[in-house]
């Protein structure tokens, strides 16, 4: 009595005979025939062309045939519409049937049918159904939410049914809430930038709550939903992990999982010294041990993550490197991660068990892993300084053992240790050289005769070691014919004498025999090299190299960041950011750890600065010696621009140093500026975008010629269309506080445009480039409007005049003094920091004149308190003198009036940001001293404004 | 979530597949056909395969792949324990989960599928529940059935699956009440050349068959409880009372169940029950080898080592064997290269012991791998950690049941190297 009877009809009337038998008056018989048309379905016979029949089938009382349709309908009701319209009315009525099992069957089933024309008959029911009594129809209707939105999400949206959604995160059944999170969650990710989720600490309480007493599905996705929240302060991160704790002793390894996210993000907020953070990093280790123990999928999977766990925080699993040890039968796929973690996990302590482990593994059968734990056995010597010399010989006994791959991979290896302690172990060379014919591969084949170059003054026969290689030349890949290429040259410089002919060998095989470009370029560098200059030469070719890093493999720790937010998922898995691979995850939302809370974390290590928050404002400056400090500890390192072959990278790096070290300080104009800064190599990229920037900014000097010329004397001769006041340069920095750079300049409003003017002067020895500056906020959002134009190196005592334009668009904090300016200029020798004072007409715009009677106004409604009088002394100039002299620096004389040989002058500014100032300005026939009166609604600028008056009245 | 699920033989044939949400062409397979040919072995196959518009993540399970697909960021190991719960809920079900068992109850499989996932939620995966809304076959409700026209779908809301106590249902009844304990620990252990413990763990599990009336409140507690500082719970314990009082508090689930798991780490000392004696040589020339084996008890905290079988891999070029054997039979299947000796009890009077010569492929090299040792056995009436249950308490019901614990130790994943 079995079901495979379904499956033995094989005539040809199959699907005739079952129509019969479906319309047929006797139940059983219809039951059987349902039977077995799902079994054919699911074989994936097609069967649909019974559909009407099935349907009618539906109209039943008893619940397993009704099941059977139904499990029929969702199959093929996408092929039949018109047809599965039929069922809409039973389903509309079971929706409304006393069985909740019915109710919850009817409403399920409906979601499941992706035809349009269904979907519009679902809406009612579903809604009644979420409203239902009974918590498994509510339960149920909840998923419903989710499927429909896949199916019509407006319709989802226009019908309200999200916000019902989100009323039964509250609801008094934990499987309700658990279920409302799933499709909140599903839904949410169709839609990255809506607030479906919308968490916040009652909600938060809820879900906590349902985490104890739902199922275990449900639990991971609460724990999901519980990650991507933000505590407020790290109480509430405390809070939250207490409650989460349990959940690592569950028993399914997902719950265990998504727990260890939770707990890993939130941690992160925790203050290092707080007692509870130690409990914690305790409490992690044995179920992740645990995860061990499971199936070898499960394995896998949280061997992944634990690769990350390890990367982030080693601590947790340091004791724990002997549940890593590789089993004769695990899966390769397990192995080879496994064999990962233990290099990790590697140290001083442990690295005699984790040799003798790799030794052993090293003599297995499967070629990949044994490859891989040769290499392993390489990059411990790398890693653990001490046992470098073990792993030299761990790896000498394994060459002796004559095993073809495991000799090729040894000598790979021993590559890398020769370049991490250099000069150290030269005496296993005769070993490798005996080895030599033996290596068939590549990689071993290079790695042999890099030894052989590098070490060539120690190896008596290196010439005819490298001369046997030359013989098959062609056959070579280019991997090897390179190294071959740069090992013979090596050896010509060391030993000239003898391998004259060697290396003109190689030379014209290189150049004029092969048609790889790269190893003609390089063949013709070194001939240019040998024949024009061979000191240079020597330096070149062989330069003392840097040591290699001991791991090369880490993950990028903003990566890392992102992945253990994201553990458990696929990201972890493949170890890539969900944006760059899932699929319909359209604009994920890059995840980043909290920042950790407490004020003396800043300086306490370097993870934590990596780990610093990025959404967080930047932090108000309080006062100047702080700041410089801060703007010190930007970690803006002095790139090392003193190798002449600058690599691509290095540049990046450095303008990296500027751009995103000061970014935080500066906003969003270092934007323009990081861009556009760059290495010389880039800076022909931003100068290309430069020019087109130019003129638009310098409208009104057009006799400047990109911006190279001295501007001050420039100004000068041709005169600024209203002549406003431009003060002499001063010097802001000093040669011998910038490693021999001094930079004087001042300021200058011309033709509407703000700009710095400077004179960069060399004083070192050596030739600087790179040039760069950027702004801290400032009273007025000063910041410049395009980058520095220095376009030739500057060499020594070479002085350079550039005008910097500037806009007003920055961020702005109050400065004390109030005209206050502080400047980092970078170049390639470092980063120097310096503050001037810029004068308040500077932001005088050139709208300012105030109309009579807004004036009248405004003067009454500025209160009294607000006004300021100052004394103009030793002004010679009659009342019109000045005021066209004013004028000139866009202070505006609106009337004049004339009171008993007094002179009164009524006039008006407007700052860049929209402040109003107005002032009266007494003027006593034969007196020499003017009387000020300033009345401004800001009136801390009024002495600036006196400043000005009293500069361009004297000038 | 949880889009669709095949299963594949494996001989590559797909054999039912089931859509949660809208049908996935079963071309989709082809990526993991590409993969299951690269493993070569079965359990070699990835359990994640990306595919370019879906992933496929797989378990392999009684001759059976199950593969998933997915198409959205879903948590792999979420996908992976369903699908071991689904394969469990198959050999509960149908007494073992084989391409014959599923293709002979493919409506009861396919109802069961539709039951645990809705839209690829998982909806009901406990056994108790899941039997209440379809009932097992058997081959009396079988017949009952055909006779009297009912069916094996239950009528009723199950009640497990709202309660606070989703794992067990209302209204049982038995006519014996009787709690029984298995403390079961397999000891994983790797031993190198010498015999000395690389690394060794135990692997510990209570199962419970727990067959009381009504809602009991059942107490467990154990003589030395500070062994365990690595558990997971069945969702039925509660954890605050393990954490405060060291006792396993719960309501059971009606029958067979697994109470909890344990694992004690590699940091403690575990006791290795029996001691391996080995030998295993190939000669230079004449394309020959020797190998001679003996057994021996260690810590076997005076109990008898019994099912003892010892599994040795061995090298490709190994054609026959030609041993003697002290006690117990051996084997070796030249097609697989496993050699195995059942040595069954182990007598410390006089220690097993298996010798002999293999005879290797003539003219092929000398093997450069060695052969590794597998061991199993069992001791009765010991847990090897020395775990043991102090008292069995029961709240909430007025009936005396019956109780009993039982211990057993197995070899996990033993391994001598050699």
């Amino acid at each position: 009595m079995t079901d495979s009877k379904y499956f033995t009809t094989t005539k040809k009337g199959e699907i005739f005979e079952l129509k019969a038998e479906l319309n047929s008056d006797k139940k059983e018989k219809k039951k059987e025939a349902v039977k077995k048309v799902i079994a054919s379905m699911t074989v994936g016979k097609d069967v649909s062309a019974l559909f009407p029949d099935v349907v009618n089938c539906m109209q039943t009382d008893n619940l397993e045939l009704k099941k059977l349709v139904y499990l029929y309908l969702m199959n093929y009701a996408k092929s039949q519409p018109d047809m599965a319209i039929m069922a809409v009315n039973t389903f509309v009525k079971d929706c409304e049937d006393l069985n909740p099992l019915i109710r919850a069957l009817a409403v399920r089933t409906m979601g499941c049918i992706r035809v349009d024309k269904i979907t519009e008959y679902l809406c009612e029911p579903l809604r009644k159904c979420l409203k239902d009594e009974d918590p498994y129809v509510r339960k149920t209707a909840a998923v419903c939410v989710a499927k429909l939105h896949d199916i019509n999400a407006q319709l989802v949206e226009d019908q309200g049914f999200l916000d019902t959604l989100k009323d039964l995160i509250s609801d008094s059944n934990p499987m309700v809430v658990a279920n409302a999170v799933a499709a909140l969650s599903e839904i949410a990710e169709s839609h990255p930038n809506s607030n479906l989720l919308d968490l916040n600490p009652q909600t938060i309480n809820k879900l906590l709550t349902a985490l104890n007493e739902c199922t275990e599905w449900g639990q991971i996705f609460i724990l999901d939903c519980l990650a991507s929240y933000l505590p407020r302060d790290d109480r509430e991160s405390q809070s939250i992990c207490e409650r989460v704790t349990p959940r690592l002793s569950h028993a399914n390894s997902a719950v265990v999982l998504s727990a260890v996210k939770v707990l890993m993000k939130f941690m992160e907020m925790l203050p290092k010294d707080l007692d509870y953070y130690g409990t914690l990093l305790k409490k992690l280790a044995p179920p992740l041990v645990t995860l061990l123990s499971a199936e070898p999928e499960l394995q896998y999977v949280a061997l992944r993550n634990i690769n990350l766990i390890v990367q982030k925080r080693p601590e947790i699993l340091k004791h724990e490197m002997k549940v890593f040890f590789v089993k004769y039968n695990d899966p390769i796929y397990v192995k080879l991660e496994k064999l990962d973690i233990m290099i990790r996990l590697a140290s001083q302590a442990n690295i005699a068990q984790v040799l003798a482990e790799l030794k052993e593994y090293a003599t297995e059968v499967d070629v990949d892993f044994v490859r891989k734990a040769v290499r392993a056995i390489g990059r411990c010597a790398i890693k653990v300084e001490q046992s470098a010399e073990r792993c030299v010989s761990t790896l000498l006994d394994l060459i002796q053992t004559k095993v073809n791959y495991v000799v090729q991979e040894a000598i790979v290896v021993i590559k890398d240790i020769f370049r991490k302690y250099p000069n150290k172990y030269e005496s296993v060379i005769a070993t490798l050289c005996e080895n030599l014919d033996s290596l068939d591969e590549p990689e071993a084949r290079a790695a042999m005769i890099w030894i052989v170059g590098e070490y060539a003054e120690r190896i008596d026969n290196a010439d005819e070691l490298l001369e046997s290689f030359l013989e098959g030349f062609h056959d070579e890949s280019t991997q090897v014919q390179l190294q071959l290429l740069t090992a013979i040259v090596k050896l010509f410089l060391k030993k000239p004498t003898e391998t004259q002919e060697l290396v003109q060998q190689v030379l014209s095989l290189a150049t004029q025999d092969s048609d790889n470009p790269d190893l003609r370029d390089r063949g013709y560098i070194y001939w240019r090299l040998l024949s024009t200059d061979p000191v240079a030469a020597k330096e070149v070719v062989l330069a003392e190299k840097p040591l290699i890093s001991e791991e090369t493999d880490l993950i990028e720790p903003t990566l890392l960041e992102e992945l253990i937010c994201h553990i458990g998922t696929l990201a972890s898995v493949y170890h890539k950011p969900p944006s760059a691979f899932v699929e319909g995850s359209r604009g994920v939302q890059h995840k980043r750890l909290p920042p950790r809370a407490g004020s003396g974390e800043s300086t306490e290590s370097p993870d934590v600065g990596q780990s610093g928050p990025s959404e967080a404002p930047p932090a108000v400056i309080p006062s100047q010696g702080d700041l410089l400090g801060d703007l010190l500890n930007l970690d803006l390192a002095p790139p090392t621009a003193t190798v002449p072959s600058v690599q691509p990278s290095m540049q990046m790096g450095a303008m990296d140093l500027l751009g995103g070290g000061l970014d935080s300080l500066m906003g969003d104009e270092s934007d323009t500026l990081g861009g556009d800064i760059g290495g010389s190599p880039s800076m022909g990229a931003g100068l290309g975008a430069a020019p087109a920037a130019m003129p638009a900014s310098l409208g009104g000097a057009p006799a400047v010629g990109g911006g190279l010329g001295d501007l001050f004397d420039l100004g000068g001769g041709v005169g600024m269309p209203t002549g406003s006041y431009v003060a002499p340069k001063t010097v802001w920095l000093l040669a011998m506080k910038a490693k021999g750079l001094e930079i004087s300049g001042t300021f200058a409003r011309r033709g509407g445009i703000i700009q710095m003017d400077l004179s960069l002067t060399n004083k070192a020895m050596s030739v600087m480039t790179d040039f760069a500056i950027q702004f801290n906020r400032n009273s007025f959002g000063l910041a410049p409007a395009g980058p520095l134009q220095v376009l030739t190196p500057l060499s020594p005592n070479q002085t350079i005049d550039v005008s910097l334009p500037l806009s007003t668009s920055g961020p702005v904090m109050k400065m004390e003094p109030l005209n206050n300016l502080q400047v980092a200029v970078k170049n390639n020798i470092d980063v120097f920091y310096f503050s001037c004072q810029y004068p308040l007409s500077l932001l005088f715009v050139e709208d300012g004149k105030m109309d009579r009677q807004v004036f009248l106004a405004t003067w009454k409604d500025i209160p009294n308190d607000n006004e300021a009088q100052f004394q103009i002394k030793d002004i010679h100039l009659n009342s019109d003198v000045a005021s066209n002299k004013l004028q000139g620096s866009n202070i505006f004389t609106i009337a004049k009036r004339t009171v008993e040989g007094q002179d009164m002058l009524y006039q008006s500014v407007k700052l860049t940001n929209g402040i109003w100032v107005l002032a009266e300005m007494r003027i006593q026939t034969g007196n020499p001293n003017y009387t000020l009166s300033i009345k401004c609604r800001a009136p801390e600028v009024c002495p600036f404004v006196y400043q000005c008056y009293e500069l361009v009245l004297k000038n | 979530m949880i889009h669709s699920l095949f299963l594949i033989n494996n001989a590559g044939d797909l054999f039912l597949e089931k859509h949660w949400k809208s049908v996935i062409s079963r071309s989709v397979c082809d990526y993991f056909f590409e993969a299951r040919e690269k493993a070569v072995e079965p359990d070699n196959v990835p359990p994640v395969i990306r595919t370019p518009h879906h992933y496929l993540i797989n378990i392999y399970r009684e001759k059976i792949f199950f593969v998933s697909v997915i198409q959205t960021e879903v948590p792999p190991l979420f996908v992976i324990e369903f699908l071991h719960r689904v394969a469990e809920t198959f050999q509960d079900y149908f007494g073992e989960c084989s391409e014959s068992t599923i293709k002979d109850n493919v409506v009861i499989v396919y109802e069961l599928l539709e039951e645990m996932l809705d839209n690829g939620f998982p909806l009901a995966t406990e056994s108790n529940i899941l039997k209440e809304l379809i009932r097992p076959p058997t081959i009396l409700r079988s017949m009952v059935n055909t006779i009297t026209g009912s069916s094996n779908v239950g009528e009723t809301l199950p009640t497990g699956q709202l309660s606070t106590i989703p794992w067990r249902r209302a209204g049982v009844k038995y006519t014996n009440n009787e709690a029984y304990f298995d403390v079961v620990e397999e000891i994983d252990a790797i031993l190198d050349k010498s015999g000395t413990t690389v690394f060794a763990e135990i692997q510990g599990v209570i199962d419970a068959c727990v067959k009381l009336s009504g809602m009991p409140d059942l107490t467990l507690s154990f003589m030395n409880p500070r062994l365990l500082d690595d558990v997971s719970f069945h969702p039925c314990v509660r954890y605050k009372r393990w954490e405060s009082e060291r006792v396993i508090s719960f309501v059971p689930p009606d029958g067979n169940f697994q109470l909890m798991s344990y694992h004690i780490s590699a940091q403690n000392l575990v006791a290795i029950p029996v001691y391996v004696k080995q030998n295993i040589s190939f000669f230079e020339t004449g394309s020959s080898g020797r190998l001679d084996i003996t057994v021996g008890p260690k810590q076997t905290m005076g109990k008898t080592v019994e099912g003892l079988v010892v599994t040795v891999h061995m090298p490709k070029v190994v054609l026959s064997a030609n041993l003697n054997a002290t006690q117990g039979t051996y084997n070796y299947d030249p097609v697989t290269k496993i050699l195995v000796w059942d040595i069954g009890k182990l007598n410390p009077q006089k220690l097993p012991n298996l010798k002999g010569s293999l005879s290797l492929q003539s003219g092929a090299p000398k093997p450069e791998e060695n052969p590794s040792l597998n061991i199993d056995l069992k001791i009765q009436q010991l847990a090897i950690s020395g775990l043991k249950v102090n008292r069995l308490d029961m709240y909430g019901e007025k009936y005396k049941p019956f109780k009993g614990v039982k211990y057993v130790t197995k070899a996990g994943k033993f391994q001598v190297r050699t």
